[in-house]
């Protein structure tokens, strides 16, 4: 149970850069989930707060403690890694107390940490399988499990989900939100799924290229990205982005047509500043299948590429300005290629980005 | 019979195919075996041609069961794998430790750890006996140089000194072969239960002796498995640098098999020893078999 802080942490390897002084705090409790591209250091970042790599410049707090010199097993922290690690030549339970008998805790005590866990995970009855016997799902499950008993002051999550198949991924993301519920623990969870992220953290971090570049609330980071990067990197499909120019309250496309500046950003922007105009493909809704929302709509019309039904709804392809866009289509009809539909576009919720900086004009954000 | 006949004629191809193999191996396996297997139980002097035909029944083997000497080089033998084994263990899991850690030049020492490997056993019982030897000896002679001894020590006259002078150059030839298959596991070997041990709370030493150690045992058991099918035979080194002498007192089974079968010209007695003493053989064989099976069982997460 604790805080965890990084203070300026910079990561060099020989004269290679690759995280560049990041700051964050975690609060007690919290779920934070580092999310990012492959490369961008949150693994990394992971790796330093569990003691695994060494930090070249600030500071990691955990607790009330400087941890940067203290090795993984003082740090009273626990590690789901990307492979499981299971112990190979121990069986579930022996997997399951290992930390425990290392810290020489007396049997019985070890028996019921063991039993504990296994009854919050389901692994009652493959206690004495080894790992060799187990599905993967069990044993990401195991591997939980041996996290779980120690009852640390922090969870360090590896990308745990990503060898499994699509659907065994869905159920495990339930199953850590229900953990966490329980066991009431700091987490920190590393992930390169932008859905994994939204689904189980109080907080996301996004990083890029060992930078921090958005820290906040699922909604918050989704509503609000503050650039281009964060836009098209969570929600999906991602953000449809298209390069404009202003001029009169309008953003003009390369093509001739416009768009209405989004009043958000109305009577702030002067002419000629280079922008990308952003929607989701939720804010973009064909007439008569849009769901029914205040706010200020334009009509466009647009020429369908091509329709991927999804049943209770379907994607629509299209491109604007010579960009593909996608929008979203709620109780479906058949749609033909090349037919052309009047879409509704809400325009309280599109986004402008300064096309140089990439960043949201949003004054406030 | 007819049944047989019929499988013959619709296999024929594939019989007359695998016949060379089956007669390659018969001749140069199986008809040696055979024939020393039959002459152990026959009076056969090499001398003595026409003893060939003695049979004396199982009376090679009682004056075997029952002959002291045979025994004791038995004993020594059995003490002599077990040194040179654990230490040889010892020694290249030390070894390929250390390597492991290199990370500049690593290739070449793993060449330069091959070199012991690439000379005769001859010549290495050659080197030793030398080095070893009381009057001209290197050693002898560097002790008393530097003032350590005033004698000089009896290294291959003494029975414990020339049991472990032996035993010496046995393990400078082969450790390498335990360091090498070592090192391969420890290359084979995934990082992430390691990180994992370390994140459960486990010192350096306690990652070795719980993790990685219970890893390597597959490669140890092969190399255990080799090596002990070599040292059990060992005969090269001992018979060059001791002879199994001074007087019998470094008699391995395989110098006193050697001694029986063409000093003495015992032949027959001399196979029926080594029938016996195959068992030894195939008891460790057997015994480090199962180990290794019963540690890659356990192993098949990987």
């Amino acid at each position: 149970m604790a805080e965890v802080a990084l203070k300026k942490v910079v990561k060099r390897y020989g004269d290679t850069e690759v995280v560049h002084g990041i700051d964050l705090d975690i609060a007690h409790n919290e779920f934070v989930v580092l999310v990012g591209p492959s490369g961008c250091g949150k693994s990394t970042t992971l790796r330093m707060i569990a003691g695994l790599e060494e930090i070249s410049d600030g500071d990691i707090v955990i607790g009330d403690t400087v941890v940067n010199t203290l090795p993984p097993r003082r740090r009273n922290i626990s590690m789901v890694f990307q492979n499981y690690a299971l112990y190979p030549h121990m069986s579930v339970r022996e997997n399951l107390g290992f930390s425990l008998k290392i810290a020489k805790r007396p049997e019985a005590e070890i028996a019921r940490a063991v039993e504990d866990a296994a009854a919050i995970l389901g692994l009652d009855a493959l206690l004495e399988r080894t790992p060799a016997e187990l599905s993967g799902g069990q044993r990401q499950r195991v591997a939980m499990g041996r996290a779980i008993v120690r009852h640390p002051d922090v969870f360090l999550f590896d990308e745990p989900l990503s060898n499994l198949d699509a659907k065994l991924r869905t159920q495990m993301r339930v199953e850590i939100k229900k953990l966490h519920a329980k066991v009431q623990t700091t987490i920190v969870y590393v992930t390169h799924d932008q859905i994994e992220a939204m689904t189980l953290a109080d907080r996301i971090v996004i990083m890029k290229d060992g930078h921090i570049v958005q820290v906040g609330t699922p909604l918050d980071v989704f509503e609000r990205p503050v650039d281009t990067f964060v836009a098209g990197f969570i929600g999906s499909p991602p953000m449809n982005l298209i390069d404009g120019t202003i001029r009169d309250d309008t953003v003009v496309f390369g093509d001739g047509r416009s768009l209405p500046v989004p009043p958000d950003f109305a009577g702030r922007l002067e002419n000629g500043h280079r922008v990308v105009f952003g929607f989701r493909a939720d804010v973009l809704m064909p007439k008569g299948h849009a769901l029914a929302e205040s706010g200020t709509v334009h009509d466009i019309d647009l020429t369908i590429d091509l329709a991927e039904p999804l049943g209770s709804e379907s994607m629509l392809f299209s491109s604007l300005a010579g960009k593909e866009i996608q929008a979203r289509m709620h109780n479906p009809r058949a749609v033909r290629s090349g037919e052309v539909l009047t879409c509704e576009l809400h325009l309280d919720k599109c986004h402008l980005f300064d096309a140089e900086t990439t960043r949201s004009l949003r004054g406030d954000g | 019979m007819t049944r047989l006949r019929r499988t013959i004629r619709d296999n024929a191809v594939p019989l007359a195919l695998i016949s060379p193999a089956i007669l390659i191996i018969l001749m140069v396996v199986l008809l040696p075996l055979i024939f020393s297997f039959y002459t152990s139980f026959t009076n056969y002097r090499l001398i003595r041609p026409d003893s060939l035909w003695q049979w004396i029944g199982t009376r090679n083997y009682e004056r075997v069961l029952g002959d002291w000497d045979f025994w004791v080089a038995f004993g020594r033998t059995v003490l002599f794998l077990t040194v040179v084994l654990n230490l040889e263990l010892l020694f290249g899991l030390g070894l390929a430790l250390l390597v492991n850690r290199i990370t500049w030049g690593q290739r070449t020492m793993r060449t330069i750890m091959m070199f012991p490997m690439m000379f005769s056993p001859i010549l290495v019982g050659f080197q030793f006996k030398y080095l070893f030897n009381d009057t001209i000896g290197l050693v002898n002679n560097g002790l008393q140089a530097l003032g350590l001894t005033r004698e000089a020590i009896p290294f291959l006259v003494d029975r414990w000194l020339a049991f472990f002078s032996i035993a010496f150059a046995e393990i400078w030839m082969s450790t390498s072969i335990f360091a090498i298959l070592i090192l391969a596991g420890l290359f084979a070997m995934p990082k992430d239960p390691i990180e994992a041990a370390k994140v459960d709370g486990c010192s350096n030493w306690q990652v070795f002796r719980h993790i990685t150690l219970p890893f390597l045992m597959p490669f140890i058991y092969i190399a255990m498995t080799i090596r002990s099918l070599d040292v059990a035979r060992a005969y090269d080194i001992v018979d060059v640098m001791t002879g199994g002498g001074p007087a019998g007192r470094t008699e391995l089974l395989w110098t006193l098999i050697a001694r029986t079968a063409y000093d003495d010209a015992r032949m027959g007695r001399a196979n029926a020893m080594a029938y016996v003493s195959i068992l030894l053989s195939i008891f460790f064989t057997w015994f480090f078999f199962r180990k290794l099976m019963a540690a890659r069982k356990h192993l098949g997460a990987f």
